[in-house]
């Protein structure tokens, strides 16, 4: 049965098929095609837009056709914007917050799916139970008490704060890709490690969590790309301008200069490569990530 | 086994950083957020127990209202595209060629920022330079709309990038859902001499309701939290035309710097969000569904 589906190598479920394919049915295949190719065009032509007036001067931009390709690439424009906008500053405040918080949240994600899986305790579905339903917390209603509780505690205008908060709403997302997983992996290796007199620790550490990589690079990417692009906190819980990530920075330089259409437009390009470079490079693992992740409940 | 693995110290040491962070960074916020609605509190001065006073405020605070009702429209308007999302999705998943390669085209927006995205968006919206204007005029138009600074179609404007972001990942969701459907049934359906159409919508369409049923919860309670983009691209404006919960609340507290009156608008967030959730699952949930 499956072969004979494989067999029919293009097009759509077709009852047209058995009887070979009608002119019609190829239109309509056709017409699909234009469809899903006009979507795709959509989906991609603003950042290609965006790229083409990051290159523009200003009177480009404000006299000749949008649409045009810039007649002199200026790629000055991302010159001034990574040094006048503080970009680099930003850019690396970006890499450190996000690099620590996936860490973090990751090696904790890790804990906790393996005692909740392999250990024997009570409170077992208890504890699952709590981070599954932060899946469902708005994280807007926290924003007041979180920031007056890191005024407290002197972590406001402290990356601490960012990357605690970061891990914190983190964490629930990454279990649940972790325990689905966790679930799926045999206990035989383990098991024997037991029987071998292996501590609990070194099971986690030598045995389980190297068996996991494929699933750390899920979460990992898609922890990176929330943390990247995050907003709120930042906004909220960082006021000092060295201390910015890209995203907040990017959203103040912005703000600075409203009518510099080509810096803005590089400093977009340049806080988004990254996010692009590691699709290109990951795109099966994002999209795993994003499946995964979303049914959840 | 079971000694090794029931070690209370291991046990304890893999559990409670990740319960502590959870704790006092969700669920204590989650609590202190009721009980700072409570308080007339600026942020700095001392609190002051004023009782129910603020949530009195919130009942009937037209402008919470008008928050409320503009998350609500576009909770509606999120849920309405996820039909769209489905014909796609559908199309994808009958043997198209080129599909994987379709749906991670269509994912791109989804991993740029909402504040990249916001800022993008207003130069796309901009009424006399920008991409959709520009087309307008040159079609001959001559009054184009002025998307984001007219009061009666902003929250529309603001749709289409929301649209254009999250389409990627309901394709996504629906597609690997729709992949999981037995070749076997599809198969039986077609030799029974069912058409493409009627595959998509008798046999596939049902066997995935209840994917369809979570992304209905995930698509409103979402929007219902939307924050982000709204507050970069229009800041609630112009006049409040797009203003919705989470940026009320924002707005309240940081901004005027009512702690107590944003708490209590925090706190009423988490209760619909709640609500809702609970409702949807409550109306969608038949007894004969697979759960999630």
């Amino acid at each position: 049965m499956s072969d004979f589906a494989a067999k029919k190598h293009s097009g759509l479920d077709g009852a047209a098929s058995r009887s070979g394919r009608s002119a019609g049915s190829r239109l309509g295949t056709g017409l699909l095609y234009v469809i899903l190719g006009v979507l795709a065009f959509l989906q991609v032509y603003p950042l290609f837009w965006l790229f083409l007036f990051s290159l523009k001067t200003n009177q480009e931009v404000f006299g000749a056709s949008p649409f045009a390709l810039p007649q002199d690439p200026q790629w000055g424009n991302y010159a001034k914007a990574w040094t006048q906008g503080h970009i680099n500053l930003y850019f690396l405040n970006s890499v450190w917050y996000t690099a620590a918080a996936v860490f973090l949240t990751i090696i904790l994600a890790s804990f906790v799916t393996f005692a909740i899986t392999r250990m024997y305790w009570k409170l077992n579905r208890l504890v699952l139970g709590l981070f599954m339903i932060g899946l469902m917390i708005p994280l807007h209603s926290t924003l007041i008490p979180l920031f007056s509780f890191f005024k407290n505690v002197g972590l406001i205008d402290n990356p601490l704060s960012i990357i605690l908060s970061y891990t914190a709403f983190n964490l629930p997302l990454t279990i649940m890709i972790l325990l689905g997983f966790y679930q799926t992996l045999p206990r035989e290796i383990e098991e024997a490690a037991v029987m071998d007199g292996c501590s609990v620790h070194r099971i986690f550490f030598r045995i389980t969590l190297p068996l996991t990589t494929p699933v750390i690079a899920t979460t990992a990417i898609i922890n990176m790309i929330y943390n990247w692009n995050e907003f709120v906190f930042v906004n909220t819980f960082i006021n000092s301008d060295r201390l910015k990530t890209l995203t907040v920075g990017v959203n103040s330089f912005v703000g600075q200069y409203l009518t510099d259409w080509g810096a803005i437009g590089a400093t977009l390009i340049i806080s988004i490569v990254p996010i692009l470079i590691a699709f290109l490079v990951l795109s099966n693992r994002i999209v795993e990530g994003m499946a995964a992740g979303s049914v959840k409940g | 086994m079971k000694t090794v693995m029931s070690n209370k110290w291991a046990i304890a040491l893999y559990v409670w950083p990740a319960l502590l962070l959870i704790g006092c960074l969700i669920y204590v916020p989650l609590v202190m957020t009721g009980y700072y609605g409570l308080m007339d509190w600026n942020g700095f001065a001392p609190k002051r127990f004023i009782g129910l006073e603020n949530y009195g405020r919130l009942m009937q605070d037209s402008m919470f209202w008008k928050s409320t009702y503009h998350s609500f429209l576009l909770g509606i308007f999120s849920t309405l595209s996820l039909l769209l999302y489905l014909a796609v999705s559908l199309v994808l998943a009958s043997r198209i060629k080129g599909a994987d390669l379709f749906r991670k085209i269509y994912l791109i927006p989804m991993l740029l920022s909402s504040v990249a995205i916001a800022q993008l968006w207003s130069k796309i919206f901009d009424p006399s330079n920008g991409m959709i204007n520009s087309l307008l005029i040159s079609l001959g138009v001559e009054n184009p709309p002025l998307w984001l600074s007219d009061p009666n179609i902003v929250l529309f404007s603001i749709f289409i990038p929301i649209i254009w972001q999250y389409a990627g990942f309901y394709i996504i969701i629906y597609y690997a859902a729709l992949k999981n459907v037995p070749e076997e049934v599809v198969e039986a359906a077609r030799i029974d001499g069912a058409s493409p159409l009627q595959i998509a919508l008798r046999v596939k369409l049902p066997l995935i309701s209840s994917v369809f049923k979570v992304t209905i919860v995930l698509a409103l309670v979402g929007s219902l939290k939307y924050f982000d983009l709204i507050y970069v691209m229009t800041g609630g404006g112009p006049n409040h035309a797009s203003e919705v919960m989470a940026s009320y609340m924002y707005g309240e507290a940081f901004t005027k710097y009512n702690f107590g009156y944003g708490s209590a608008i925090g706190f009423a967030l988490l209760i619909i969000c709640l609500i809702v959730t609970w409702l949807i699952r409550k109306l969608t949930t038949s007894k004969d569904d697979y759960q999630y």
